[in-house]
């Protein structure tokens, strides 16, 4: 290979740069990222970054001297515009194009918005850094915010919001928080938790429409009721950034379809990160996971595979969410789990696991790191249910 | 290769302990790392590598090599 390209510019990408160097790849390496910056960590925005405005230089994941140092061609600030994989060549914004031998895409998601319903008033989503310097600068303590979903980013972007004085009411859709992923008891945990920090959650509530009013926005409930928002922030989930890739011809279907080693279905192309939809023989289930870890992980596995490795990826998803002084982490898989067994839970902490086909999928630990190792273990090794769940 | 941990910047993920158990442990009640093995040897490189590179508040440092 001449060239590999890689287009976003992301997690999953330095990490597939450092697997490139790293196993002897000497070719030139094009980035191209849509957004102006540099890669850069994006958990923080929801927390420390949103609280006390992002610290731009802190939150990059390489510095400026290390894309020198591995002789990385940036191209930032230039979204990749269209690819033809036959021609091997990915055309930019504004025209310029890039020819490769190797491609890895690694565009990753975008926030999905309401729509129409939301065009009147100060309604915000967080994915990008910009995001967050646009919505640091509203959190005013004393005023109110309404956020829209009740999943990880609004949950996230709630405690934040609370910790620094505002008053913050949540309305979700779903019977309770993060239900579709984790079930109705799980979700009340949280519901419970957010209520003890001075957090309304509403949920089993739509929202009908937003309105510009004299107190700032009317946000319109399915239910009839009102509430005033100085400030609104939805968080209704992400879909692939695959915009770019229609018309390609290369297979699309809620993400760059992959086979299990991560190549997509054109000779030299792989993808890494949110944005690939893979089949995973573990969980034997074709997923998408948009989750920090499998970019990492997925980046330098992509990465592997250009240099004509054909392992298949098979790494156990892990993740996280910090919520005022709770540490959640999961690993494994919770969608499509047929039984959810709560093992323990008080005000501070719980563990629960996930489980389908007779064997354990997934646990769910709440202030007990320790656990995570176990269970892991049991997840790979494909521990049958009844040996893992207390009686 | 020598382990150097940051157990002010550990926030208990627990990724450490999951990529390389006998290198890494976690104190269950304040959530921090505990480096079982400040040396390792070479046949764990791999997995204190993995440790390194997937601790999301980079508190896993790698010297010689």
């Amino acid at each position: 290979m001449r060239r590999v390209v890689v287009v976003g510019a992301s997690l999953a990408a330095v990490h597939a740069i450092d697997a490139l160097r790293e196993h002897g790849f000497e070719g030139e390496i094009a980035l191209v990222g849509a957004e102006p910056h540099l890669p850069y960590d994006r958990p923080p925005l929801s927390k420390e970054a949103l609280q006390h405005g992002p610290d731009t230089t802190g939150l990059l994941l390489r510095s400026p001297e290390w894309y020198v140092e591995r002789g990385v061609d940036l191209h930032l600030g230039r979204a990749a515009a269209a690819l033809d994989p036959g021609a091997r060549v990915v055309t930019l914004e504004g025209g310029a194009s890039l020819d490769y031998d190797g491609l890895l895409i690694a565009t990753g998601s975008k926030a999905r918005t309401l729509g129409p319903a939301s065009q009147a008033g100060p309604v915000y989503t967080l994915r990008t850094l910009d995001d967050c310097v646009a919505l640091h600068e509203r959190l005013v303590p004393g005023n109110h915010l309404v956020v829209i979903g009740a999943g990880f980013i609004g949950l996230e972007v709630a405690a934040t919001a609370r910790d620094m004085g505002m008053s913050v009411s949540v309305v979700e859709l779903a019977p309770a928080p993060l239900s579709r992923v984790l079930g109705d008891e799980v979700g009340r945990w949280f519901m419970t938790c957010q209520a003890a920090h001075g957090v309304e959650v509403l949920c089993g509530t739509s929202v009908e429409r937003i309105e510009a009013g004299s107190r700032g926005s009317k946000v319109v409930l399915g239910n009839g009721s009102t509430l005033w928002a100085d400030l609104i922030v939805t968080g209704v989930g992400a879909s692939p950034a695959t915009d770019w890739l229609r018309g390609s011809g290369i297979r699309l279907s809620d993400g760059v379809v992959c086979d299990q080693s991560l190549r997509a279905s054109a000779p030299g192309i792989v993808a890494a990160g949110d944005v690939t939809r893979w089949y995973h023989s573990l969980f034997d289930e074709e997923m998408r996971v948009e989750q920090w870890t499998n970019a990492v992980e997925q980046g330098r596995h992509a990465a592997m595979t250009l240099l004509g490795g054909d392992d298949p990826y098979i790494a156990v998803p892990y993740f996280w969410s910090d919520q005022f002084d709770v540490k959640m982490r999961f690993v494994g898989r919770a969608n499509a789990a047929e039984q959810i067994h709560v093992e323990r839970a008080d005000t501070s902490s719980m563990v629960a696991l996930f489980g389908r086909d007779g064997v354990i999928r997934g646990a769910l630990c709440v202030n007990a790191p320790r656990q995570l190792a176990l269970y892991r273990k049991a997840i790979s090794d494909g521990t049958p249910w009844q040996d893992v769940v207390s009686a | 290769m020598k382990v150097i941990i940051d157990v002010a910047a550990c926030q208990g993920y627990a990724c450490c302990m999951m990529e390389a158990p006998s290198v890494f442990d976690l104190n269950e009640d304040e959530g921090k790392v505990i480096l079982l093995q400040e040396n390792p040897s070479e046949d764990l490189r791999t997995q204190v590598d993995t440790a390194a590179r997937t601790c999301p508040a980079k508190a896993i440092r790698l010297e010689n090599g």
